[in-house]
């Protein structure tokens, strides 16, 4: 399949009025930047993970993109539309293609529907006109796709364990053959042989059904087994992005840097040897966020400059991009 | 915990565990009897009536403390009031309308207020911030004085009385059901009907009501009381359902009056159904609060 | 003479489902500065064979075996004699620092608590100490931080409070039930570089519970593997990295994904968890077993060593078929 841009974000802004305790009525809310100037593309077939701390804006970006949080300024183009200037009967055809997976697997299942119903839903409400057979077998495949028993049918969420209810949540996303899944850490409640059963068939539907990914977790390890490209998110702004071979053997940005030295290795030998890159302090408040770049207050290597001017998001070689004044 | 699910058929519902579970409470189980008995004898009762609700045995009339007591070859089973009637059909009666304006008051109520709090909690926002505020007016009325005018003004009638109190008993279930439907809003659950795209009234009834069910179901049965209680208060003051029509209220209401005359039959037999009945009707509302608590496994 | 000896410890509670037997036959010993780690995912057992030893168990649990520490029966105490060992003796930390201290105290009087109870020293030294403990977790600006609330600090440094709580009675054993998993990741670098530091310094014993295995490599001396309830594997955390002999191990090896390798496919251990209130017959394992025959699904292994280094393990399939 040749690979067509499917996605494209640019410089999308998220932001939320925040009041403190003790404010009175009419004090004006202070404002908490929690995207800042996010701008990617993404193919058909293709995995985006997004890495990154909390407090990076991740989770908030996914649901940007899929209007669920209002965005304060930029665009998304999904196959060339706008879709933060359309409204929301003329949004509404493109959740077709458009699904998401999250993070805690029993809680995104509504407790009092079966799974036959839950898995349905997206199609009766696309296509409220398909006779019941119709629904019922394309329920029965999608649920054998992600390796469900079709005769559990009229069980309840609650008589699952927790990577079966993933699998619900997966069948769910798949029955209207989008185009895009937005993954919203779908394995960190998981136990870790079951999150690399639901990683494989993550991957193999990809391969199946030329699926793109937007893949968002903070465990590093797992992103860079299923992503063809990462994006290295602090306090909101874009630090870093490339593939994700490149960004684990050259990681160009202080942050990317000290983020893999952080990753624990599972070998005793590499472990015990490492020269680990620590990062002091804690994360800044996003409502104050210090001026120019907002990681210098941690970064060993920050300087004058980075208080004054704010490093742009620059592309060097072969689609591995930084914003740092002093980037390896 | 996944169980072995090999076997097909059909899920266990959570509504199912929760039946299981209301079963094994005893208390709770033993008033639903009881309500069902007093249900019962509301409807099988007149058919062993003897004399009916309003009419009089002039030889009990004025001389009940002697004539008036409860036997059973006078067919006054429960006795007679101070005007010759027989308390049994008058219990029954009032058995009748106390419960029909409790249960069918609470209804108004419950259909009223889960409609109403789900929309405002689930639209939030200013839309939120202006049908609470309402519904903060509405309570800060005193309820009983309204009531009262109510009926002075459009006159004393079952009808009105349903209207009255269920009208004015919706705002506590609506701030209820408003409170719990912030907590679903939140669930994931939600964010992925949003995310598919289905409409919002979809949510609100497919999603958010099913799930509301539980603790509207719980208030429902303690609603009831506080609406017999209600309907009984105004009988007291003498505003209640028209004479010959009577609740338990008004037959309390009597019965207290005439206690130092030696006729305690006719405060007893009333005040024992109501007594019982609202106690059951606790029971059954706390065994319904654990049944359904949400900490399931 | 080990610092602690586990013998034959069993946990089982008993709920309106009937009885579940969350911990069975239990047995390792620890030495005095080592740090052993518990590695094992849902439903193996792991914590509440910690909180047995530690009488923590909830109401509904009953622990059978023995638990002995310095030499002296600790398992199944009454509260009065443990309190005499908690916090002086063995002290234990959380993954939820949160919900650990309590949100109504400040966090001076929380720490103070400790050492004029458990040391009977004045409010004024308790305080001198605590600061300098706090110190010592390299809590910045530590005189003046003592005096907040624990919803004043950020998830990382209010588990570097739990910490230096948990050593101010300096105790010959710190248990830390998965105390970086709720931190993001750069945040647990630190912690676990602290506890290595601290370690050093203090020369206590650590058992460090967790599932994740990059935690485990970098931090501990020993190893015990469980699943459903039993050990499954114990030794050198070297030996059972570089050659693990038992399947579930070399599962759990396989299915985690490395920074530091690009497979394609990451190889999975097939089913699920087990349910622990219908355990299976034999190994609990087995039914997720490439190896197993029928011996394993009727009888349950008993660990056996491997070599006379302290390596262990239970199953009855040879190590050559599986190494």
């Amino acid at each position: 399949m040749s690979k067509q841009t499917i996605l494209q974000v640019e410089n999308l802004k998220v932001s939320f009025d925040v009041s403190s305790e003790g404010d009175m009525p009419w004090t004006k809310p202070k404002k908490l930047q929690a995207v800042n100037d996010i701008s990617f593309t993404l193919n058909s077939g293709e995995t985006l993970g997004i890495v990154g701390e909390s407090g990076c804006g991740k989770s908030t970006l996914a649901r940007a993109i899929v209007k669920m949080v209002p965005a304060e300024a930029g665009k998304v183009l999904w196959l060339g539309n706008d879709l933060l200037s359309l409204s929301n009967s003329e949004t509404r055809q493109y959740r077709k293609q458009i699904q998401m997976i999250f993070q805690d697997p029993l809680a995104s299942l509504n407790p009092r529907m079966n799974i036959g119903e839950i898995i349905a839903e997206p199609l009766r409400t696309h296509y409220p006109k398909t006779a019941e057979s119709d629904v019922q077998s394309r329920v029965s495949d999608v649920m054998n796709k992600v390796g469900l028993l079709d005769n559990l049918v009229n069980r309840y969420p609650h008589e699952f364990s927790g990577g079966q209810c993933q699998r619900i949540g997966i069948a769910r996303a798949l029955i209207l053959k989008p185009k895009l899944i937005i993954c919203d850490e779908p394995v960190s409640a998981l136990d870790v042989s079951i999150q690399a059963q639901v990683v494989n068939l993550l991957m193999d539907l990809q391969q199946e059904m030329d699926l793109a990914l937007i893949f968002i977790a903070h465990d590093l390890s797992v992103v860079k087994h299923i992503s063809t490209k990462i994006m290295v998110l602090y306090l909101g702004n874009m630090v870093e992005l490339a593939n994700s071979n490149e960004i684990y053997q050259y990681p160009r940005h202080p942050y990317t840097q000290a983020l893999i030295s952080a990753v624990p290795i599972p070998d005793p030998s590499i472990e015990k040897n490492k020269e680990l890159i620590l990062i002091e302090g804690d994360l800044p408040s996003p409502i104050n966020p210090p001026s120019g770049c907002v990681f210098r207050t941690r970064c060993h290597k920050a300087q004058e400059i980075c208080s004054i001017e704010k490093p742009e998001f620059i592309e060097s070689s072969s689609s591995h991009s930084v914003a740092c004044h002093f980037s390896d | 915990m996944a169980q072995n699910l090999s076997e097909s058929g059909a899920g266990r519902s959570l509504w199912k565990d929760a039946r299981l579970r209301f079963i094994q409470n005893k208390a709770a189980t033993l008033s639903l009897f009881i309500l069902i008995l007093i249900v019962s004898f509301s409807f099988v009762g007149p058919y062993f009536a003897v004399w009916s609700y309003e009419q009089i045995d002039w030889n009990a009339m004025g001389s009940a403390a002697r004539v008036g007591m409860p036997s059973i070859e006078s067919g006054h089973y429960f006795g007679t009031d101070d005007l010759g009637r027989d308390l049994y059909s008058r219990v029954i009666q009032g058995t009748q309308i106390s419960l029909m304006v409790g249960v069918l008051g609470a209804s108004v109520a419950v259909i009223v207020g889960t409609l109403y709090g789900a929309t405002s909690g689930y639209l939030g926002g200013k839309t939120d911030q202006i049908m609470m505020r309402i519904v903060d007016i509405l309570m800060s009325i005193p309820y009983m004085f309204v009531l009262i005018l109510l009926l002075v003004v459009f006159g004393r009638s079952i009808g009105m009385l349903f209207i009255g109190i269920g009208l004015l008993s919706w705002l506590d279930m609506s701030r209820i059901v408003r409170g719990q439907t912030l907590n679903l809003k939140n669930k994931e659950f939600i964010e992925a009907a949003k995310v598919t795209g289905v409409s919002d009234f979809k949510i609100i009834t497919r999603h958010i009501v099913p799930n509301l069910l539980g603790i509207v179901a719980v208030y429902a049965t303690l609603l009831v009381p506080g609406i017999i209680l209600a309907e009984s208060f105004i009988s007291f003051l003498g505003l209640g359902v028209q004479e010959p029509s009577t609740s338990w209220g008004a037959l309390i209401k009597e019965g207290a009056g005439t206690i130092s005359y030696d006729t305690e039959w006719q405060l007893l037999f009333p005040l024992a159904f109501f007594v019982v009945s609202l106690f059951c009707f606790y029971f059954i509302g706390d065994g319904l609060r654990d049944a359904l608590d949400p900490k399931e496994r | 003479m080990s610092l602690l000896e586990v013998s034959n410890l069993k946990v089982r509670f008993e709920t309106a489902d009937g009885e579940v037997n969350a911990v069975n036959n239990v047995n390792f010993s620890l030495d005095e500065g080592k740090i052993l780690a518990i590695v094992g995912e849902s439903g193996s057992g792991k914590s509440q064979t910690v909180f047995a030893m530690t009488g923590l168990l909830d109401h509904n649990g009953y622990a059978t075996g023995s638990v002995k520490f310095q030499g002296e029966e600790i398992l199944n105490l009454s509260n009065k004699q443990l309190n005499k060992i908690r916090a002086e003796k063995i002290a234990m930390i959380f993954q939820d620092p949160m919900t650990s201290l309590n949100p109504y105290v400040r966090v001076s009087d929380q720490m103070t608590e400790v050492l004029v109870h458990h040391q009977g020293l004045s409010k004024s030294d308790a305080l001198k100490q605590s600061i300098s403990m706090l110190d010592a977790v390299r809590i910045p600006d530590a005189s003046n931080r003592i005096r907040m609330y624990p919803h004043e600090f950020s998830g990382g440094m209010r588990q570097r409070v739990m910490i230096a709580m948990s050593l101010l009675c300096r105790p010959k054993l710190l248990i830390a039930d998965e105390p970086t998993t709720a931190l993001d990741v750069t945040v647990q670098a630190q912690i676990m570089q602290l506890l290595a530091d601290l370690q050093k310094d203090f020369g206590m014993s650590i058992i460090l519970i967790t599932h994740d295995l990059g935690v485990v490599a970098g931090n501990s001396d020993d190893m015990l593997v469980m699943y459903g309830g039993e050990i499954m594997e114990i030794g050198k955390t070297e030996s059972l990295y570089s050659k693990p002999t038992h399947p579930y191990t070399q599962g759990l090896m396989s299915a985690v994904p490395r920074l530091n390798d690009s497979e394609e496919r990451l190889i999975t251990i097939p089913g699920n968890p087990p349910n622990m209130m219908k355990p299976p017959e034999g190994c609990p394992f087995s039914p997720r077993c490439n190896y197993s025959n029928d011996k394993c699904s009727n009888v349950s292994p008993i660990l056996s060593s491997v070599n006379k280094s302290g390596h262990y393990r239970a199953c009855h399939v040879e190590v050559e078929r599986i190494v």
